[in-house]
């Protein structure tokens, strides 16, 4: 009998030996990898400080050059989080709160269907549609409210400005949004809804009072998912932007700021050297904005948690 | 404030699915009536239909009249958002909602009533509410304090706070005290005695010695039978009820021989 127990019992610890193994070795080959890549962009953009102008396309030092790109990354990504985020919201509500049954399922469908199309052909769509279909509204913007920075002109004749960009991001950004906010929107406590509704709320107020407080964290990590999914976006930026390195706050205008991912993506074929070294040092800057971004979103979601308790 | 109900021929459904038959009673103003009967008999159901809370439910709905104050609840002009503001609704698990600090919290009807409201008025009525629910003086020192912070029980007096706030007709409780403990409780029957001066209770419980001790009227209700719709076999002054009652199932329900 005791024999059998300690067999039964040691049999135990292995399995439970090999499983905490394989664990840990899974949760290593992360951190790992994430290392790995680290060191590799710092190694590799390292000696792109010593690169002159005529291998980083006429800017005169590696800030130079990274600047205008980190600043067209941000901005074309800003742009896609305004769009999206108030949309993303909203028809996540109407999925969760408000559609009946049947809609609200189909909606829900064709908004992850949205999340498999590739990056490819959003790019294709923003320079063949998107882009010719916005220019009237652009040279609308220069004449009405042209005294807006954002919209001084003069207008692009192609479409292919940041805010065609940002309107593709966003497009792009909008299911994974979408999709964490309409989980955590159906999660809401059923008694705390009741509560408000009890009280006289509409569905609005109710809203308001109940669902929105419950997810806003979640609402937080869905935005800085989507951030994320902008900031990297390489394909669609790359095809619909005409870049010429610049920084403005011109949305409209065919002089647009490139962003990290899209320059590497048009400029890494014909790059040598140094150039190379350029390029992989950009890599690194968006490697850390990714990073310091998801960062701050855990942090955000941590705070809002404990100040639910 | 306190106003009486009467409810006649009231058949409760979800979807087509009757869940309660025929119910006719009238609930008399300023005091407390409390339903009883085994689960699923659609007591919690029939409350719910008083101020309009079953039809939140997909596909349920009601048929018959509940009248209040001459006011049909469910004639098709009356926005069931302006009857909820009027019938004040107490869970069975405390409800604060947990982002808001308890001032907010038992505020949080007024805001919906009048958007804006006065500082000086605002601390009055979180003042009256909270002595009302015989909370204030366990809380006045942490009022910004979260709602979601307090004892069970404490959290449930908050919800009878927050739902005595917009100063409703009648206030409904659906087994208020079925996620407290004994202490807590008597808290809340003490405050359900004081209540009644001021509004007219409709309590549910499936505790029969509550019943017997804050109600003046008590409904028994029961299931025809398995699958049936459930019924109103009995109402009457609660002393009646539970010493000598017209039904013979009320009497084996209140003696434990169940059937």
């Amino acid at each position: 009998m005791t024999t059998t127990a300690t067999t039964g019992k040691t049999r135990q610890r292995k399995g439970d030996l090999i499983f905490s193994g394989a664990t840990r070795i899974a949760g290593l080959t992360i951190l790992l990898a994430l290392a790995g890549v680290a060191i590799f962009l710092t190694l590799e953009g390292l000696p792109a400080l010593e690169a002159g102008p005529e291998k980083l396309q006429g800017a005169d030092s590696i800030v130079a050059y990274i600047g205008p790109l980190l600043f067209g990354t941000l901005l074309a990504s800003a742009i896609a989080l305004l769009i999206a985020t108030p949309l993303a919201v909203g028809v996540a509500l109407v999925i969760s709160h408000y559609a009946p049954r049947r809609v609200s399922k189909s909606l829900g469908y064709a908004i992850d269907l949205l999340a498999a199309v590739p990056s490819v052909v959003y790019g294709l769509w923003g320079i063949g549609f998107l882009g010719p279909q916005l220019v009237p509204v652009y040279e609308w913007l220069e004449q009405n409210v042209g005294w807006l920075p954002f919209f001084a002109g003069p207008a692009s004749s192609t479409g292919k400005t940041i805010l065609t960009a940002g309107i593709v991001l966003a497009i792009m950004a909008l299911p994974i949004i979408t999709a964490i906010s309409r989980e955590i929107f159906a999660q809401t406590p059923t008694l705390h809804q009741e509560a408000a509704l009890a009280l006289g709320a509409t569905r609005w107020e109710m809203v308001r009072l109940a669902v929105f407080p419950y997810a806003r964290s979640g609402i937080v990590s869905a935005v800085m998912l989507g951030l994320g999914r902008a900031l990297g976006e390489t394909m669609a930026v790359a095809m619909v932007l005409s870049a010429s390195g610049i920084v403005t706050f011109n949305l409209i205008s065919s002089d647009n700021p490139s962003t990290i991912a899209a320059n590497i993506a048009l400029m890494f074929p014909e790059a040598t050297g140094l150039g190379v070294n350029a390029l992989i040092a950009t890599g690194l800057v968006l490697f850390v904005v990714t990073f310091a971004v998801n960062f701050t979103a855990r942090a955000i979601v941590a705070r809002t948690e404990k100040g639910n308790r | 404030m306190a106003k009486s109900i009467d409810v006649s021929d009231l058949n409760i459904y979800y979807g087509d699915f009757l869940a309660v038959e025929g119910v006719s009673m009238t609930i008399p103003a300023r005091s407390v009536t409390a339903l009883i009967g085994p689960s699923g008999c659609g007591k919690s159901t029939f409350l719910r239909s008083l101020n309009r809370m079953h039809e939140v439910i997909p596909g349920a709905r009601v048929d018959g009249k509940v009248v209040i104050d001459g006011q049909e609840l469910y004639a098709p002009e009356v926005d069931p958002v302006e009857v909820r503001r009027q019938i004040g609704m107490v869970f069975q698990r405390p409800n604060p909602f947990p982002t808001m600090s308890i001032y907010e919290n038992v505020l949080a009807g007024s805001r919906l009533n009048a958007k804006k409201l006065k500082k000086h008025a605002a601390d009055e009525i979180v003042e009256k509410s909270l002595r009302g629910a015989n909370l204030w003086e366990e809380v006045k020192d942490r009022l910004d304090k979260p709602g979601a912070g307090l004892s069970g029980g404490q959290q449930q007096r908050l919800c009878i706070a927050r739902a005595i706030a917009v100063e409703p007709q009648v206030l409904l409780m659906d087994e208020p005290c079925s996620a407290l403990d004994p202490i807590s409780t008597s808290a809340i029957e003490d405050l359900i005695h004081d209540l009644k001066s001021d509004y007219t209770i409709v309590i549910v419980t499936h505790n029969m010695q509550q019943a017997a001790r804050v109600s003046e009227d008590t409904a028994f209700f029961n299931l025809a039978g398995a699958g049936k719709p459930g019924r109103l076999v009995e109402m009457n002054a609660t002393r009646k009820i539970f010493s000598n009652p017209d039904e013979p199932s009320t009497e084996a329900y209140i003696s434990g021989r169940f059937g």
